[in-house]
């Protein structure tokens, strides 16, 4: 979500599925949520029939989605920005902002560093030979006090909103049109219904998801959005805000605990080896406030911290040894993604890799290198429910994975695991709700859980360093393991673990009471302390598992108004907040924008409404305390400061593969910042070899590799196949369901063709230009019939901020063929 | 008045067939008709509430089955279906939840830890004990022997970057955090989940 923390403060999808019932007005574009989020769509359509909403869609498929629009927009994979830029610049050139909105509630005032530039499709600061940007002239103009200076007026040649309505000058109509494909009078029909939300009580909501992330740009496809959402006063309101539709269905759990190179549980981060000491870490993670009177809630990372190293080492961790900050690992490169893995893994420089339900030889982009890069390892342990590609990626099966086994030296494990079915625990969903659910049956066989596994794992290894001793034991044998069964802990002490609590007695500051004795369960991230006095394993669930019981089995659907908060079912991160910075859906006074959707309101003494307030309760329109109080100005950011890579406005830039010249500035073409190493710039393919676009996705009846193992799923869709417009078919001499042999730079795919109405040519900068689909489901073990996967063809290469590869947009060549051999 | 769904199940379908039969004339025989209808296929199963594993609009579903939770009884489920109490999905399921039943009871689902040798053409099934041991032998070997304590300008850094892992987003909160613990307390940092695929 490297995005929408940069814009709003938190990453993670703003209100609940049953919100996007109160919007006036449904953009998706960057996903299809009728055939990838059915049963969220569902609110969707509740929302055309009960609100009458427009829903608008966008994408270079008329899919399902599609089918059902109000209003549809093709658009060529990878130009969302050149599009959503032209919006912002529609939206200031016909003045059609919420004006109250955008002053107070965003940083469109605020006054820029006269260092930060823009030209010939670079940001100021950028470094040639590391491919990167010195980002320190990316900020505010600071007073005496250390504040940001503002210009309310907005007369500052450098506030923000002026820097802004110079950096999107260029897309005019006639410039997105030439770029995206899309009709010009299409394009402004979208512009138009869209920019009816700038009514103080009309909302929009944004539902996208993998569409926009997959890219080279990713990241800035939804900054771009999520600023077109603060220029129309959507973000905090029933109805609107920035819905990152999460793929699997603890993707937002593991993102918050932080089961990512660089990540720490509850978003903070590990220390890098700049950072030698206790004190050089806390020094840049100070988050003074940027504007008087701001919350800048980060001021309490240290408590944060302090706690989760508690809950990590117990008594071990003291002030005298900086609570233990040594025994954390450091990163000496910003971090070790996917992309660098196998990078490595080709290079030698990675000897074991342990799957955890995950099957990287069909998830990662380049199947052939993912394939050569589990070669080259000593061994490979792959923990699933399943019979996984990547755990046999060693046997012959033919075209789909030819190898010689005998050549293959990997010792491999297959660790058989429960599934969903057979345990207790809790899910994080998109609208980060953590829901508790329980054991059906036992696992089949010898299946474990993954909980039993790792704790086994554990203690042989604890055995291991007792006997031999070793490399640095320290944190391994100083770590907490305070379980009734320390080779099977039970979900409910992780969770109480994760939840934290009070080390000593507690007392109410007001009473001075004993508020919790020692050892008890905290109510609140409130609460922690810095002085090692209390525990949390992720302050940002803190409050969901607490004396009064496991917060996230609660299954109470009262819902006011029918408003779609249903605040006593499960529990939200944080503090059981439904709609985030939901301040911002009332006036500067403190009154609803949309009387008829009031989520919180001002009552003279405190913040009052059907949802927790995101703002401390008593500070009230007098006290000038911005909506967003996880960023140090407490305002929305149209201009990101240095919290993006790639610039403080979203650029567009080609996809790494791509079939056009960059129209905007052709020496800078694709992203100059983003993730690639030479090997794999070395796979990237030319237009004149590989003239179509290619876009992966997925299908309503399956789910990634998985549901081709369950048998259903496995006959409503048994066999991989491209999606190709009926013009391209016509000139190929493909018939439908006929042979087709699909290939990139990096590999073939030979597959059923689908010849489809759904795909048409786009018109890009005066040619035609044809867009291939290739959803991405099979692959050589489970019930369906035997495929490549559309991995074969993907070029390595990632997003600037997130290291999402670029799925969504490369090139392929398509051809008659006459099947695979046999 | 109290009724679990279950009981407003039969009680319904023990109606209906009584008012049927009533209408024909059969007001008599309708106790004994009422008996003989074929009792709701689900009433006998124990009903467990659960979560769909797929995509993250996190639909509640139901589970369905036969055993009770005695000591000496394995359960089998035998049904999935949606939560009607759910406030998201309200009982609906997409074509993958409503499928839930067939990827729990997958003939290609793991039920033996097995092991492949070097250069092996085959997987072969071996012990918890032996795959354990295995595995935490490679391991600790191979971070002793690259374990990086401090970097060239003496800063302790205690990473491990030659063994990687990569966790899973459908598993539960709760093994995230303890895969946590563990990744992290043997200082690795080649770590990541799916949320970019």
């Amino acid at each position: 979500m490297a995005s929408l923390a940069p814009t709003f403060g938190r990453g993670a999808m703003t209100n609940t599925w049953q919100d996007i019932k109160n919007a006036d007005v449904v953009l998706v574009c960057g996903g299809n949520a009728a055939e990838a989020h059915p049963c969220g769509f569902k609110w969707v359509i509740e929302a055309k029939i009960e609100n009458g909403a427009k829903l608008v869609v966008v994408d270079p498929r008329f899919t399902r989605t599609a089918s059902v629009a109000d209003l549809y927009a093709p658009i060529r994979p990878g130009t969302d920005i050149a599009f959503l830029n032209g919006l912002i610049r529609y939206l200031l050139e016909k003045d059609r902002i919420q004006h109250d909105y955008v002053r107070a509630y965003t940083n469109a005032g605020l006054i820029v560093k006269e260092e930060y530039g823009f030209q010939d499709g670079l940001f100021s600061g950028f470094n040639e030979q590391t491919r990167s940007y010195d980002k320190s002239g990316w900020d505010y103009e600071l007073d005496a006090q250390g504040f940001a200076q503002i210009d309310d007026t907005w007369q500052h040649p450098r506030c923000v909103i002026n820097l802004l309505r110079k950096h999107v000058d260029r897309y005019t109509p006639e410039m997105v049109s030439r770029v995206t494909g899309m009709p010009q009078n299409k394009f402004l029909q979208v512009c138009e219904v869209l920019a009816a939300t700038a009514a103080p009580d009309k909302a929009l909501t944004s539902l996208f998801a993998l569409g926009w992330t997959q890219h080279s740009v990713g990241s800035q496809n939804i900054r771009a959005m999520a600023m077109v959402q603060l220029l129309l006063g959507n973000i905090g309101v029933a109805g609107g805000g920035m819905n990152a539709l999460r793929g699997h269905s603890n993707i937002q759990g593991l993102t918050d605990i932080g089961l990512l190179s660089n990540l720490m549980p509850g978003y903070l981060t590990l220390p890098g080896d700049q950072e030698a000491t206790f004190d050089d870490y806390m020094k840049s993670r100070q988050f003074a406030p940027l504007r008087p009177g701001q919350v800048s809630y980060w001021q309490n990372y240290r408590k944060f911290f302090v706690s989760f190293q508690k809950t990590m080492y117990g008594n071990a961790a003291t002030a005298g040894n900086n609570w233990a900050y040594d025994w954390l690992p450091k990163l000496d490169i910003p971090l070790y993604d996917i992309i660098k893995a196998f990078e490595m893994m080709n290079k030698g420089e990675i000897n074991g890799y342990i799957c955890q339900g995950f099957n990287p030889l069909q998830a990662f982009p380049d199947r052939g290198k993912i394939r050569r890069g589990l070669r080259q390892l000593k061994f490979l342990v792959a923990m699933d429910p399943l019979d996984t590609e990547t755990s046999r990626f060693w046997e012959d099966f033919g075209p789909q994975n030819p190898s010689d086994p005998s050549a293959v030296q990997t010792e491999v494990f297959q660790l058989p695991t429960s599934c969903f079915a057979e345990e207790n625990g809790s899910l994080v969903n998109s609208s980060r709700w953590l829901q508790w659910h329980w054991k059906a049956a036992e696992p089949p066989g010898q299946a474990r859980s993954d909980i039993w596994i790792m704790s086994n794992l554990l203690h042989r290894l604890k055995e291991l360093y007792r006997k031999e001793g070793g490399a640095f034991p320290d944190p391994l044998m100083n770590m907490s393991w305070d379980y009734a069964d320390p080779l099977s802990p039970e979900p409910e002490e992780l969770a109480r673990e994760m939840n934290g609590s009070t080390l000593i007695d507690m007392k109410d500051p007001e009473t001075g009471a004993v508020a919790l004795k020692a050892g008890q369960l905290l109510d609140n991230f409130g609460q922690l302390k810095d002085d090692g006095t209390t525990a949390s394993g992720c302050w940002i669930f803190t409050g969901s598992f607490t004396e009064k019981g496991n917060q996230m089995a609660r299954r109470d659907t009262t819902d006011t108004r029918d408003q779609g908060i249903a605040p006593g079912w499960a529990w939200a991160w944080p503090a059981n907040r439904r709609i985030l910075y939901n301040r911002a859906s009332a006036d500067l006074s403190g009154k609803a924008w949309n009387p008829r959707k009031p989520v919180i309101e001002w009552n003279g003494e405190r913040w009052t409404g059907i949802d927790v307030p995101d703002i401390p309760p008593t500070s009230g329109p007098a006290s000038g305390t911005g909506p967003f109080i996880m960023n140090a100005e407490g305002l929305g950011r149209l201009f990101a400061r240095g919290t993006m890579a790639d610039g403080p406005f979203p650029e567009h830039y080609e996809p790494a593969e791509s079939p056009a010249a960059n129209l905007l500035h052709p020496k800078v073409s694709a992203n100059p910042v983003l993730r690639v190493f030479a090997d794999d710039r070395k796979s990237f393919g030319a237009a004149i070899d590989f003239p179509y676009v290619a876009t992966t996705y997925r299908l309503t009846e399956h789910f990634h590799y998985w549901t081709k193992h369950a048998l259903i799923n496995a006959l409503l869709q048994p066999e991989e196949f491209v999606e190709i417009g009926e013009q391209l078919a016509k000139e190929k001499g493909i018939a439908q369901s006929g042979w087709v042999r699909v290939s990139s730079k990096r590999g073939d795919v030979i597959c059923k063709a689908y010849v489809t109405k759904r795909i048409k040519p786009l018109l890009i900068d005066g040619k035609p230009t044809h867009v291939i689909g290739v959803p991405i489901h099979w692959g050589f073990t489970g019930q369906a019939r035997k495929g490549y996967g559309a991995n074969t063809l993907t070029p390595s290469v990632g997003d600037a901020n997130s290291q999402t590869p670029e799925f969504k947009a490369f090139l392929v060549n398509v051809e008659r063929s006459n099947g695979p051999e046999v | 008045m109290r009724m679990t769904r279950r009981g407003f199940i039969k009680l319904t379908g023990a109606g209906l067939a009584a008012s049927g039969m009533g209408a024909l004339g059969f007001g008599h025989m309708g106790k004994a008709l009422a008996a003989a209808v074929r009792p709701f296929k689900l009433a006998h199963t124990t009903e467990t509430r659960n979560t769909c594993t797929y995509c993250s609009v996190a639909c509640g579903i139901l589970i369905h089955s036969m055993g009770d939770g005695a000591k000496n009884a394995r359960s089998s489920i035998i049904h999935i279906e949606g939560d009607p109490d759910h406030p998201v999905n309200r009982g609906t399921l997409c074509p993958k939840g409503s499928a839930l039943l067939d990827i729990v009871h997958a003939p290609t689902r793991l039920t033996m830890p097995r092991y492949r040798a070097p250069g092996e053409n085959a997987f072969k099934e071996v012990s918890w004990g032996f795959a354990l041991d295995r595995i935490a032998r490679l391991m600790k070997d191979d971070r002793d022997k690259n374990f990086i304590a401090k970097n060239k300008d003496g800063v302790t850094v205690n990473r491990w970057t030659s063994v990687g892992m990569l966790a899973a987003s459908a598993s539960s909160s709760e093994t995230a955090f303890l895969t946590w613990k563990v990744a992290r307390s043997l200082g690795m940092v080649v770590f990541d989940n799916q949320a970019r695929v």
